[in-house]
């Protein structure tokens, strides 16, 4: 019988082990490492986006009180490149220092370094450094940055094509030829700023000939292999230490500059470094994410079927492409954006562009989140164009339940889904059936009600590491788990995953009890620190900690188990198939009185004096778990708002999703997870757009101007789930990390723009700002005057 | 130099010679040691950094340490008395109010305050008063929960329980 069969903590809401460090103070994050001796970084950066370094003159900075080293980018070329760890067909790569050395290109882009005895003197000293910059032609759409004569951002590449990255399947042309209706929409998925509330910060120690680097990072075990690469440095003599991180949403999924900056420094310099980003930096020189301006067309039949899909899209990567930045708008954007929908032809070019602004890589959803937009938006202005209930309309073309596993248009595979039971659940939650008067009530009162539907799939369990390959993806997609059980019976799980706020110590600790039949209180799970990891951890994002992380803990796990059971077997001289291991004992079927402990089956291990013969002494297992497929998880959130005739303030009234990431193993960090990501979510529909303007300034510069969600700007969430298990690994897992973010955004758009429908209104740009309504509005009651 | 403060922290009077410029936030964090208050902005905007000064909730980016001479001064790091959690710690716990933990003992002090004040609120109450206070993993829910449910345990207990913030003056 495996552990699976029958869990006793799989499935149940266990009370998070994080949280008595976190909800007391003693939690570390990297800014709270204080050492002795500490110097403080303060990086100097461009005010231009688009700029040729004349000169920097850093004789004042250099006679400041407190000032131990200033650095420019020509004394930094030892750090090397920032890396890139995606390279698709055709890709034009652009060639990214930590330091600019010839010219800046985005305002923001680090030109000169400073280190001294306090951040205050370092900041003194970085207002001294003069630099003489010469500005240059900005460009910040990129569109027009594809335009013949835009400025260019890296002369050496020829122009501002990072990439063209077309994906084709069945007869578009004819599906349009035969097609009873089309619709089209230009649809523009705007750029936001991340906002984990944690800033990124460094720090750093060279002693002994070993570096140990905190950083508020999602990959420690990537920044490790990076900065031993870079700096020269044997990988054994690298510690990365990833201590509590405040949140990432991909924003910590890089190897940042400052990550190489402040390993250099603290080898160089002989003395403790941290650089902590102010919000106002981070706004600047922390990835952004989405940017997409996506011109979408769907043919279809007046009965709503489907037949065919173009989309062209021109994603706006920034001023140089970051770590996994070539993957998002094209891997995890193109493949999945026929969503939940049999589509039998389509046509996606997606292409990338260079610009003068910060650069893009992923932010919770990542790439998917901007599929299931243009998809979700694009099914409602079909069902508004043939006048059909947008419920059926998606009904209607949802692959079926039989049609598993299904290759879909795009050439992917999804294992498993039953899509209509999400859907009904939502509709039932949300009472869409009684949304009508709803919303002549809200009339009544001078207000405009709309409902707003999305049904999403999208991909998780990053990934097979052929199909990385495959793809173009510079490093597998598995993950490492070590249990090992002390002779005492103390359990430590160690895990490749990085978490930052899903509470892995907790999930994970569930998986290996049931496994191992003893209590999750008994197990503790480390992470996040390279010298006690298994060996090489890939790290947290994309959703896949549980369905690749996860499952290489119960491998592990259940290698433990077997060990046990062969032990116990022979203490108690019955046969392995007869031992039972359960409750921390371990004992033959039905003789549960003549138990012996889980400790002293571990003491056996390591007595060694009474094993079965031809054993190894010791109790644990190291595991690599190579996951067969991607998971592909699936629901329908219905948002309902109402619209303040007066003001176009949107209010969201009801909020109802019904989710499936199969088997759930804390069903209270499930609800959390999605939870924070429908808030997110509803943060792009409704608040949060980063802004330029024309000269590279970005407008929205600091939570100010920036509107991340408050506890105000959402209601409480009503939450469902179906569970249809993945065959793609043992537990039936899929992940949910990034669902939340995944269907919320279209749920929340589509009801407002629906709430406006009366006013003959199709569509509204992203974010749907109180005034942008309120503008709609009175155009549109002008149009009837 | 030159500026001498003295301010109790959790029940321990601290005299420190400072720098004018020398926010709360910084004594707190760099001069005691006391890093379980956090900074998450620059422009007082997300609440990650309150304590509670004189038993009201204040965003302690926003106050230089010498303005906090002679204040009373509760973080996150005073809220259990006696190693005995706090209601709105345990609240926090059970509800699943944290994630990351990053913006929690900001929150956790707003609400103290705040349940002070308000012994019953409403869950629109409980949004609002929590407004200042931004959080970027949980989307709100749980928080709200878990204030409800601390104000449930708290009207309970009331009488009983040692006060954090009322026990200094106000
Ligand atoms: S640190 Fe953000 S309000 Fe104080
Ligand atoms: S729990 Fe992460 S910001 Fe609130």
């Amino acid at each position: 019988m495996t552990a699976t069969a029958n869990p006793t903590y799989i499935g149940a809401r266990v009370a998070r082990k994080e949280d008595p460090r976190l909800i007391t103070g003693e939690g570390t994050f990297t800014d709270d490492v204080m050492l002795q001796g500490m110097a403080y970084l303060t990086l100097v950066r461009s005010p231009h986006a688009h700029a040729r370094i004349r000169r920097i003159d850093t004789a004042a900075a250099k006679k400041e009180p407190g000032v131990v080293a200033v650095l420019t980018g020509t004394d930094l070329e030892a750090t090397g490149m920032l890396p890139v760890f995606i390279t698709v067909p055709s890709m034009n790569g652009s060639k990214h220092m930590p330091i600019a050395t010839d010219k800046a290109r985005y305002a923001g882009d680090a030109v000169a370094a400073v280190v001294a005895d306090s951040r205050d003197a370092a900041k003194r000293a970085a207002d001294l450094i003069a630099v003489d910059y010469e500005p240059l032609a900005v460009v910040v759409d990129a569109s027009k940055a594809l335009e013949p004569g835009a400025p260019i951002v890296h002369e050496e590449l020829g122009s501002n094509l990072v990439f063209t990255y077309p994906v084709k399947g069945g007869d578009v042309d004819k599906a349009f030829k035969d097609a009873e209706v089309k619709v089209s929409q230009r649809i523009v998925n705007q750029r936001l700023i991340p906002n984990a509330m944690e800033p990124r910060a460094v720090a750093a120690k060279f002693e002994a000939g070993e570096l140990t680097l905190w950083s508020s990072t999602q990959i420690p075990h990537f920044v490790q292999l990076i900065v031993a690469l870079n700096l020269g440095l044997g990988q054994n003599k690298v510690r990365v230490i990833a201590p509590e991180v405040g949140g990432g949403f991909g924003s910590k999924l890089q190897v940042y500059a400052e990550e190489l900056l402040v390993g250099h420094l603290a080898k160089t310099l002989g003395r403790p470094v941290k650089w902590t980003e102010e919000r106002r930096e981070g706004y600047l020189a922390t990835i952004h994410g989405r940017d997409h301006v996506s011109d979408v067309e769907l043919a279809a039949k007046k009965d709503g079927t489907i037949l065919g899909l173009r989309v062209r899209t021109v994603a706006n990567v920034g001023a140089y492409l970051q770590a996994f930045a070539p993957g998002i708008p094209t891997i995890l954007h193109v493949f999945i954006v026929p969503g939940p929908y049999r589509i039998p032809a389509f046509d996606y070019e997606m292409r990338g562009a260079y610009t003068n602004t910060t650069p893009v890589d992923a932010y919770r959803g990542a790439g998917r989140p901007e599929a299931a937009f243009l998809i979700e938006r694009i099914m409602d202005r079909l069902a508004d164009e043939i006048a059909m209930d947008p419920a059926e309309v998606r009904r209607k073309n949802f692959i079926s339940k039989d049609a598993f596993p299904f290759n879909t248009i795009s050439g992917i595979t999804y294992d498993s889904g039953d899509y209509a039971p999400a859907l009904d659940r939502a509709l039932a939650m949300a009472d869409y059936k009684g949304f009508e008067k709803r919303r002549a009530e809200a009339k009544a009162r001078g207000n405009y009600r709309g409902i707003g539907i999305s049904s999403y799939v999208e991909i998780c369990g990053l990934a097979p590491s052929k199909a990385n390959a495959a793809l173009g993806v510079g490093w597998g997609g598995y993950e490492s788990a070590r249990i090992r059980v002390h002779a005492t019976g103390a359990v430590q799980v160690f895990t490749g995953t990085s978490p930052h706020g899903q509470g892995h110590e907790t999930s994970w600790a569930q998986i290996a009890a049931d496994a191992l039949g003893v209590s999750p209180d008994d197990i503790e799970v480390r992470h996040g620190d390279t010298f006690e990891s298994p060996g090489m951890g890939v790290g947290t994002f994309g959703s896949r900690s549980l369905a690749v992380g996860g499952i290489a803990v119960h491998k592990a796990a259940e290698k433990v188990r077997e060990k046990v059971v062969q032990i116990g077997a022979h203490l108690l001289e019955a046969s392995p198939a007869d031992v039972v291991v359960e409750g921390g004992k371990v004992f033959v079927k039905g003789v549960p009185e003549k138990a012996k402990n889980f400790g002293d089956i571990s003491m056996a291990a390591y007595l060694a004096n009474n094993l079965p013969d031809g054993m190894e002494p010791g109790l644990e297992a190291t595991v690599y778990y190579d996951p067969p497929n991607f998971t592909f998880p699936f629901g329908t959130h219905i948002a309902e708002v109402e619209i303040d005739g007066e003001t176009g303030a949107v209010q969201i009234v009801r909020y109802s999703a019904c989710d499936d990431c199969g088997r759930q193993i804390n069903p209270m960090i499930v609800e959390g997870q999605l939870h924070g990501g429908i808030t997110q979510g509803i943060g792009q529909a409704l608040y949060e757009a980063a802004v330029y303007d024309n000269e590279g300034q970005l407008l929205s510069g600091s939570m100010m101007e920036y509107h991340v969600p408050s506890a105000e700007d959402v209601p409480a969430f009503a939450l469902d789930n179906t569970v249809t298990l993945t065959n793609t690994n043992p537990l039936g897992v899929k992940g949910i990390g990034e669902a939340g973010t995944i269907g919320s955004t279209p749920a929340a758009a589509n009801a407002v723009i629906d709430a406006l429908s009366p006013l003959g209104i199709k569509h509204i740009d992203m974010p749907l700002t109180s005034e942008k309504i309120w503008r709609a509005i009175r155009a549109a009651g002008e149009g009837r005057r | 130099m030159g500026h001498t403060v003295t301010l109790t922290v959790n029940g321990t009077s601290y005299t420190r010679e400072i720098e004018p410029t020398l926010l709360l936030v910084e004594l707190l964090r760099e001069t005691l040691s006391l890093t379980g208050t956090h900074v998450g902005c620059d422009t007082s905007q997300c609440g990650a950094c309150t304590v509670l000064v004189d038993g009201r909730a204040t965003k302690a980016c926003t106050m230089l340490a010498v303005q906090a001479d002679g204040a009373t001064v509760i973080t996150v790091e005073g809220l259990a008395k006696n190693s005995e959690m706090h209601p709105i710690q345990r609240a926090f716990a059970k509800e699943h109010a944290l994630q990351c933990g990053f913006c929690t003992p900001g929150l956790m002090i707003t609400a103290v305050d705040f349940l002070e004040r308000n012994a019953s609120p409403s869950d629109a109450e409980i949004r609002h008063a929590i407004e200042g206070n931004l959080c970027r993993c949980t989307g709100y829910h749980n928080i709200v929960n878990a204030i409800r449910s601390a104000s449930a345990e708290m009207r309970q207990t009331a009488g009983v329980r040692p006060k954090v913030a009322a026990e200094v003056n106000r």
